[in-house]
């Protein structure tokens, strides 16, 4: 921005300053119901691309069910299982369908804001920019697969013979959030870094690589090169908690649980949130507009 | 794909020789335009290639924990494959998915049609289908000279995993079959994106193509694995010859007989698709009509 802006958040009128917290739950539901509209518009487009996302999600659980004629278990003596996998795939998918549905297009439209100058509108809107840029757009047709995950989870605890307690039912979903402000947290901080690069294609080819690595239960990271990988994706870049913890607490039984890197894993969801949210702070200051 | 450029008269030799080196002189300014082209983004394509390798790591893992698991019930081999042949396999189907994948091809195709850019190929005295090839061959040989130093690094860091080089004889055939792949996965592309001559949006169609290609090409697991019935129905199709085929060529799982019919095979699936791009061609340039400028 130029050294002297005419117009920022501190000379604003009051009328424009930020209202109060409860504005933001109306704000994304305008916007949800906005890119609901959109998605209706074109309707078979919307059933097209759910159909699409949902048989990438068969592929893969047919890559699975292969691996499974070979083998009964990810790595002897994890206790990974045909249906704990598919517990472990349930929950994967959870996650990922709600990133892709809710941050995912707008990441992508990120770099695109800093390119053209628009990220200057979104500046000047009496708002807090991040969650005006993180969320303006959802992709509903991306939720196909949480049904489809739901059946999952079901058939495989059916088949598994199993109940879990209801603290574990209580606190999977918790995890799961956990486990999305893990994602977002590393996608908002990838995308700030368009504001230094300019263009950040690989940097999303980058997120896609690295949360390659939690697609999979942690035990399989293992040996001399693979302890200090999970090592790494466990406590530098938390990754690999983001599936195995809510995985884990849903497909084992109560005395099977890791309680310590379940409780780490709330730190790291808050500590990346924090981390990520300072990071875009610090990228908001040095832009410099591209438009004018 | 030989009359490029048609300018001269072609009755007698001089006029046709004229003839044929205008061909070559606009083949070779093609290719040249589109080197110089592709080498602008020589820096990204060097980091992205090696980043490509990336899922490669957890490929390790993930059938490391399985032929472990395999083994406590004394088993050493899936399919065929034993640890270090499965890891070795994703690595060499990377070596064909390079030559055999065309990124952007078919959607590419298909917006010029939808967009009347294709005009410019009715106009001009440049046959599309030619022109997009040597533009390809182009991309690919820079992509080879860029990526052949994160390929050979990471060939020698997991040089363990294969058996070592094979017999000449194979290593000729596994250079056919990459060459063949090549233009098995430009002629499949190619022939998807002139289905925009027919359905101006294909890009769903697109998806489902790039479904099952990542599957049943052997780009995820080897195609042995197959049970029965599938491998029959994916033997009826060219996707192999885009990822598996070369691999296992390579490893020495096809050999003699079976590997004479498989390059044969490979063969004849890229003269009918050549056949059929040519067809689909001059049909949708038929139906075609471009309007305004």
């Amino acid at each position: 921005m130029a050294e002297q802006p005419v117009f920022s958040k501190a000379t604003a009128p009051a009328a424009l300053q930020p209202a109060s917290l409860w504005m933001y739950p109306r704000v994304f539901a305008t916007f949800a119901r906005n890119s609901l509209v959109r998605d209706m518009t074109f309707r078979w487009n919307f059933v097209i691309e759910s159909l699409s996302s949902l048989s990438w999600m068969l592929m893969n659980l047919g890559f699975y069910v292969l691996i499974f004629r070979f083998t009964d278990e990810i790595g002897a003596g994890t206790g990974w299982g045909k249906y704990q996998f598919f517990i472990f795939l349930a929950t994967t998918t959870f996650i990922n369908s709600v990133v892709q549905a809710f941050f995912m297009p707008n990441a992508e439209e990120f770099s695109e804001l800093v390119r053209t100058g628009g990220l200057d509108f979104a500046m000047l809107k009496p708002i807090d920019t991040q969650f005006l840029i993180s969320l303006q757009k959802v992709d509903w047709s991306s939720l196909s697969n949480f049904g489809f995950s739901g059946c999952l989870l079901v058939y495989s605890l059916i088949r598994l013979d199993y109940l879990p307690s209801v603290l574990q039912m209580v606190l999977y979903p918790g995890y799961l959030l956990c486990g999305v402000a893990l994602m977002y947290s590393l996608m908002i901080a990838l995308a700030a870094t368009s504001v230094w690069l300019g263009q950040n294609q690989t940097l999303y080819d980058f997120w896609f690589y690295i949360t390659n690595f939690s697609r999979y239960p942690m035990e399989i990271y293992r040996g001399p090169y693979g302890d200090p990988l999970r090592q790494v994706f466990t406590f530098v870049v938390p990754v690999l908690v983001v599936v195995n913890v809510p995985a884990r607490l849903l497909a084992k039984p109560l005395d099977e649980q890791n309680w310590p890197l379940a409780g780490f894993a709330i730190v790291a969801a808050a500590g990346s949130l924090i981390v990520s949210r300072w990071i875009f702070q610090r990228a908001m200051l040095q832009y410099r507009s591209a438009s004018s | 794909m030989c009359s490029l450029a048609s300018t001269a008269d072609s009755t007698g030799v001089r006029p046709l020789m004229r003839e044929w080196r205008a061909v070559i002189a606009t083949w070779w300014t093609i290719l040249r335009i589109c080197l110089e082209e592709r080498l602008v983004y020589r820096g990204d394509f060097a980091l992205g290639t090696l980043m490509r390798f990336l899922p490669i790591v957890t490929q390790i893992f993930l059938w490391g924990a399985i032929f472990q698991n395999a083994a406590v019930s004394g088993v050493s081999t899936i399919s065929g494959y034993t640890y270090e042949d499965m890891i070795a396999y994703y690595l060499l189907t990377m070596v064909s998915r390079a030559f055999s994948s065309m990124p952007s091809l078919a959607g590419g195709i298909a917006r010029q049609i939808r967009s009347g850019e294709v005009k410019k190929f009715l106009i001009q005295p440049v046959d599309m289908i030619g022109f997009l090839l040597l533009s390809r061959v182009a991309h690919k040989l820079v992509y080879y000279a860029v990526a052949a130093g994160p390929f050979a690094l990471v060939f020698f860091l997991c040089r363990a995993y294969f058996p070592g080089w094979p017999e000449p004889l194979v290593m000729a055939a596994f250079l056919a079959s990459l060459v063949m792949a090549f233009l098995l996965g430009f002629f499949l592309e190619a022939l998807m994106g002139m289905i925009g001559f027919w359905f101006l949006e294909v890009s769903s169609l697109l998806f489902v193509y790039m479904l099952f290609t990542f599957f049943f090409s052997g780009h995820m697991f080897p195609i042995d694995m197959l049970p029965g019935g599938w491998k029959t129905v994916v033997d009826a199709t060219p996707l192999q010859y885009l990822a598996y085929f070369p691999a296992a060529v390579f490893l020495g799982k096809i050999q003699g007989r079976e590997l004479a019919i498989g390059l044969a095979i490979e063969l004849g699936w890229v003269l009918l698709l050549v056949t059929a791009c040519r067809f689909a061609w001059r049909r949708g340039v038929a139906r075609y009509s471009g309007f305004g400028g």
